[in-house]
């Protein structure tokens, strides 16, 4: 087969982080290749360095045959290389056609071909199966139809290699479906494929070759056929990690409840309609859904950042009239953010200030509004042992943390306010399989202590293992609450694309 | 060229911001100084006795640096919650306006009741004035840039009216003046011989309490959250809108007393050209001092001495004074850079 | 006469067009660099630049369209320092303007009275005279009114066009939205940031120098310390309060421009008791007002203030 891309010898550092370490990889010409590995292994970094977005310290890339000169994104488009994003790179404020043809005329021309772009973007749309109306603003578009915008802005441009950052992350099961039968129409059209996964499922089902990435290296190379499930997650992962499992426990008391809230006017966080909503001791509830059907808006109100407009919040029987996150805070609600270096912490302030954000104006942090630093100093420093945060100190400035480690500094200060409910919205997004084990052991060690917690999470694989219920949400409407041992995950992806009402 | 973010931040490091920043505005205006014709050296000398070299010199720039140490910890403590204040020239004036309608004879007390009152008041006007964009900013999500430095422009304007009307002194012959400050209210002269008087000390004052607030109380702690990451410390329950209002308040408080202190303190009076822009010169004290109250002190007294300093400058060769402004210009600027480098390695690749 | 029938005069009409010319250069010149993602506070100062370059070269002996372009030329060169802090080093926005509008305003003094040591009332150019618009300015009232400007009026028309034109139906200035809307995005298509940001902020700011040149130039022959008397950020606020639209900042402009006009005839009609300042003071309300009324729903670009730093871990 012949070779068409090969990376060489290639290493990227971010100060003391390797994050890729003298990686070699190649990429036969009609062939879809995957690249295995948990978060933080290096795969997004790597892709980066090929498309062009970063530079490498060392080693090359070459394309046909051709090195390409590096940290130029427009060298790799004209070579051929296409990348759809993780994050999609897409101005919300602008219509599809315009994301798409952006540079591709030369900016030196004093007229945009307006007419053959749309001509180009509808043969291929109908070629693909692909169909986005081009002047739609992409703020309006759905998930799905945005990551269709990105696959085309790549074949508008004659990609020949594809790259696919975690596709699949924001799909429904059913919408996955349809993206392997496009990638397969691709393949047949002569593209050949890179995808991005840490879901050893879909790379079994889609690659014809896998190599694993591990902390930065290549640690193993296979041919799908040959492949052995338990021997490719343990390259991924270099030791066995048992994600922990709740024991079976009988849900106590319902402690938060949300009675036919609807939220209507705010523009940006979504709306709501009618949810009805009860959170019991001792059982961890999870959310499932498409992003941008209302999680936000329930994530809102329950961090009282938002009021309902109808209906009614209530916490212990008692109805909570004028949420403020404050409020929320001191009623006994744990918030894990879904963002959590941008909204989690401030990452500009030290380890010890954000362990205190939210107790700053309790006994015995402050008195009268005068910081009581000795008393800071002791509970920082106890709550950095207990879980095991690994820092320079307390004095250390957030933002050098982990990911894995700010979650862990989120989850000491809102754990050891000992609450009785606790939202966790995307709790181990982009964490490594360890720092996962360890955020669940803690979700779980809550509900022992009988806490009642909604779990939001896009990984169905998660939800069904960590969830005593489930419970669906589409367009702002919620599904009745289903027991996690009588659904599979296929049930579940129907009433997330709206295919089904829930029972 | 790629900027790295550094691991870590050495104090030597921090310190020697400030001090690179006006080693290089020094040394871009010599450039100024060679074009006006002048001996670089000769005239850099002239410029550092003007501000320290006589006893007068020194009083002069520690006269000229009390209104300042006062705007630039206006502009220090809004800008650490990235409330953009420009609006210190407005904030001045209607300080300066308060005490001159209320310390000219409306009102008479003892001289420890009647500084205190004018102080307080000038203040108070200051901060209400600056708390009308923070509202609009709280509210609205206006930009409060540009509505503080449009609110100085109607400020003076205001004050013109006030000068050339209600305010002004019938026995001043003509001149758009107001009437002097009391004697009560007048704030005492602290060394002989000069126009140094208490303010400076209340200046001062004012720094170390600023200092500590931002430093051991919950407010500062919840003002540097703010402007930090708003969304971050709305989550975890600060109350960002209250925050931008006390924090506008006690800005815009600050700038008001610089104005009393100079109406009060320097000049007795108040007339249209009491500060000759105070209220931006904050804005480059603040900076240089990389918004640390304390160092306000030193970076205003610093500032001060440059514009005093070059005052006489132009007295004795044929450089302008303006020159004074571009090198403050260039610190502003150049501290901007050398911050950076504190917090980022350049790596040319 | 009364307070309306001001409106129906030709003289009115004509100097809502004069008074216009320096905010329309300033608001487009400000509108490019803010759709690129980048807040240009140095406008204040660019604009005093422009003012006294142009008159400086007229009165040194050079005619009046170089004197145009090279007062452009001086402004670029102060959008190129202010795209090197605030876009290649990414620092802040806020600080770098304000520390451009101070250097640019204190060195073009500076400056100013170098050449002129012992003036005390400024000297005068020769500035630029009205043309006439053959046929157009022989119309009845429209005439007189609109069509005897001087050539940098009708530029400032024409620069709406341009701006208009290259933003929206061109390449190029779909690169300078995208930068300003998702920079990441836009160098995912291998368009280079920073260089269009930085060309952006050059181009703003040689508009901009233009629009002072125009006071020194065709309004009032002369330079005078202060005479851009808060014009530039009348334009910060014109930009947001024109939703980033040329031909709105257009419209706006006029509406600022004519209440201005408006507000000195009104001034001098018989039983007038108003205080001068008050008048004085309408266009910085008025400015006030115009972003009370648009601030909540702007819509701002997605990427304004946030500097891009390539190669930063997403």
């Amino acid at each position: 087969m012949k070779q068409i891309l090969n990376l060489s010898g290639v290493t990227k550092r971010f100060g003391d982080l390797i994050a890729n370490d003298a990686i070699s990889l190649t990429l036969g010409e009609g062939e879809v290749l995957a690249l295995l590995g948990e978060n933080g292994a290096g795969k997004t970094t790597l892709m980066n360095i090929l498309f062009g977005h970063y530079m490498a310290d060392e080693g090359y890339v070459e394309v046909f045959g051709k090195r390409l000169p590096p940290g130029q994104p427009e060298a790799a488009l004209e070579a051929g290389v296409g990348m759809v994003h993780q994050h999609f790179s897409l101005a919300d404020n602008l219509s599809v056609l315009e994301n798409v043809t952006l540079g591709t005329e030369p900016l030196w021309s004093w007229r945009q071909d307006v007419k053959s772009a749309r001509e180009k973007l509808a043969v291929l749309s109908r070629d693909f199966g692909l169909v986005v109306d081009p002047d739609a603003r992409v703020v309006d578009l759905s998930v799905g139809e945005r990551q269709r915008v990105e696959i085309l802005k790549a074949l508008y441009r004659e990609a020949k290699i594809l790259i696919l950052d975690e596709p699949t992350a924001v799909l429904t099961p059913q919408e996955s479906d349809k993206l392997f039968d496009t990638l397969r129409s691709l393949i047949d059209k002569g593209m050949s494929i890179i995808f991005i996964s840490h879901k050893l499922h879909e790379i079994l089902r889609v690659s014809d070759r896998i190599a694993v990435l591990r902390r930065g290296k290549v640690v193993a190379e296979t041919d799908t056929a040959n492949a052995d499930r338990a021997s490719l997650a343990e390259a991924m992962v270099g030791r066995t990690v048992h994600d922990p499992k709740g024991r079976p426990m009988s849900p106590g008391d319902t402690v938060f409840e949300l009675a036919d809230v609807s939220i209507t006017s705010n523009q940006e966080i979504g709306a709501l309609s009618n949810v009805n909503l009860a959170l019991r001791k001792h059982e961890i509830l999870g959310l499932a859904g498409v992003s941008g059907n209302g999680q936000q808006a329930l994530a809102a109100l329950i961090s009282g950042q938002a009021k309902p407009d109808e209906g009614s919040m209530t916490l212990f029987g008692e109805t909570l009239n004028n949420p403020t996150p404050a409020g929320m805070v001191h009623a006994g609600i744990g918030r894990i953010p879904e963002d959590r270096n941008s909204v989690g912490v401030i990452g500009e302030m030290t380890v010890r200030e954000n362990m205190i954000s939210e107790c700053r104006r309790d006994h015995p942090q402050s008195h009268f509004g005068l910081f009581n630093a000795a008393a800071i100093s002791k509970k920082s420093d106890q709550l950095i042992e207990k879980y095991d945060i690994r820092c320079q100190g307390a004095e250390e400035e957030t933002r050098l943390l982990s990911g894995g480690n700010v979650q862990k500094l989120i989850l000491a200060r809102v754990l050891d306010a000992n609450p009785a409910i606790i939202l966790a919205n995307q709790p181990v997004r982009g964490l490594d399989v360890g720092a996962i084990a360890y955020v669940h052991g803690k979700l779980l060690e809550a509900r022992e202590r009988g806490a009642g917690i909604l779990l939001i999470s896009e990984d169905l694989d998660e939800l069904l293992a960590l969830s005593d219920r489930i419970v669906v949400i589409y367009h702002g409407r919620l599904s009745k609450p289903m027991d996690t041992a009588n659904v599979t995950a296929r049930d579940i992806g129907l009433i997330m694309s709206g295919q089904t009402e829930a029972a | 060229m790629r900027l790295e973010p550094r691991q870590s931040i050495p104090m030597w490091m921090v310190l020697s911001a400030p001090i690179m920043a006006i080693v290089t505005a020094l040394a871009v205006c010599a450039g100024l100084v060679m074009w006006a014709g002048e001996p670089v050296l000769e005239a850099y000398w002239l410029l550092i006795k003007g501000a320290v070299g006589t006893r007068f010199a020194l009083t002069e720039t520690l006269t000229r640096a009390t209104p300042m140490i006062l705007t630039g910890l206006a502009a220090a403590v809004a800008f650490r919650a990235k409330l953009w204040n420009i609006g210190g020239e407005g904030q001045f004036y209607v300080g300066a306006l308060m005490a001159t309608w209320l310390g000219s004879g409306m009102v008479v007390m003892p001289p420890w009741l009647m500084i205190p009152f004018l102080l307080v008041t000038g203040a108070l006007a200051g901060g209400v004035l600056l708390l009308i964009p923070a509202i609009l900013k709280n509210k609205l999500k206006v930009d409060e840039v540009v509505t503080t430095l449009l609110l100085n422009f109607i400020v003076l304007l205001f004050v013109n009216f006030l000068l050339e009307g209600p305010l002004k002194d019938p026995m001043s012959m003509g001149w758009p003046q107001s009437a002097s400050i009391i004697d009560e209210g007048v704030l005492p002269g602290i060394v002989s011989k000069s126009r140094l008087h208490m303010g400076f000390f209340v200046a001062i004052g004012a720094a170390v309490i600023a200092w500590a607030i931002m430093r051991f109380t919950v407010w500062g702690y919840e003002i540097r959250a703010v402007g930090f990451n708003a969304a971050a410390a709305a989550f975890s329950g600060i109350g960002v809108n209250r925050t931008i209002v006390l924090t506008a308040l006690l800005s815009g408080g600050l700038a008001g007393i610089a104005g009393v202190g100079e109406v009060a303190g320097t000049k007795g009076y108040l007339t249209l050209d009491l500060s000759p822009g105070f209220g931006y010169a904050g804005i480059a004290v603040a900076m240089l001092a990389a918004l640390h109250p304390l160092a306000v002190i030193a970076s205003a007294v610093f500032l001060a001495g440059i514009y005093v300093g070059a005052d006489s400058m132009s007295r004795a060769i044929n450089v302008p004074t303006y020159i004074a402004d571009v090198i403050v210009a260039t610190c502003v600027l150049a501290v901007l850079v050398s911050l950076m480098l504190t917090r980022f390695r350049v790596r040319l690749k | 006469m009364d307070v309306f029938e001001i409106l129906l005069t030709a003289g009115f009409w004509a100097a809502t067009l004069r008074i216009a010319t320096p905010l329309i250069f300033g608001t487009l010149g400000e509108l490019v660099c803010e759709r690129a993602g980048v807040l240009n506070l140095g406008i204040e100062g660019i604009m005093t630049m422009g003012a006294m370059c142009g008159w400086m070269w007229v009165y040194m002996g050079g005619d009046l369209v170089s004197g145009v372009l090279f007062a452009a030329f001086v402004g670029a060169l102060f959008g190129l320092l202010h795209s090197i802090f605030a876009v290649y080093l990414g620092l802040s926005q806020h600080v770098a303007g304000i520390g451009i509008t101070m250097l640019a305003s204190s060195l073009s003094y500076f400056v100013f009275r170098m050449l002129l040591p012992n003036a005390t009332t400024p000297p005068k150019i020769e500035a630029f005279q009205n043309v006439a618009i053959p046929i157009l300015s022989d119309l009845p009232f429209f005439g007189p009114a609109l069509f005897n400007q001087t050539p940098m009026t009708y530029a400032a028309f024409v620069s709406v066009i341009v701006v208009w034109y290259v933003l929206y139906r061109t390449p190029l200035g779909l690169a300078v939205r995208m930068v300003g809307e998702n920079p990441l995005a836009a160098e995912a298509q291998g368009i280079n940031v920073l260089a269009v940001r930085s060309g952006a902020v050059i181009f703003g700011s040689a508009l901009m120098s233009v629009g002072g040149a125009f006071l020194t130039m065709s309004a009032f022959d002369a330079f005078f310390f202060g005479m851009i008397n808060g014009r530039g950020w009348i334009c910060v606020a014109l930009v947001i309060f024109s939703s980033w639209n040329p031909g709105k900042a257009l419209f706006g402009a006029l509406l600022f421009a004519g209440i201005d006009a408006w507000q000195v005839r009104v001034q001098q009609l018989p039983g007038v008791n108003i205080p001068y300042q008050f008048f004085l003071m309408a266009p910085y309300v008025l400015s006030i007002l115009a972003m009370v009324v648009v601030s909540r729903k702007a819509l701002y670009p997605k990427a304004l203030l946030v500097p891009f730093r390539r190669g930063e871990r997403t």
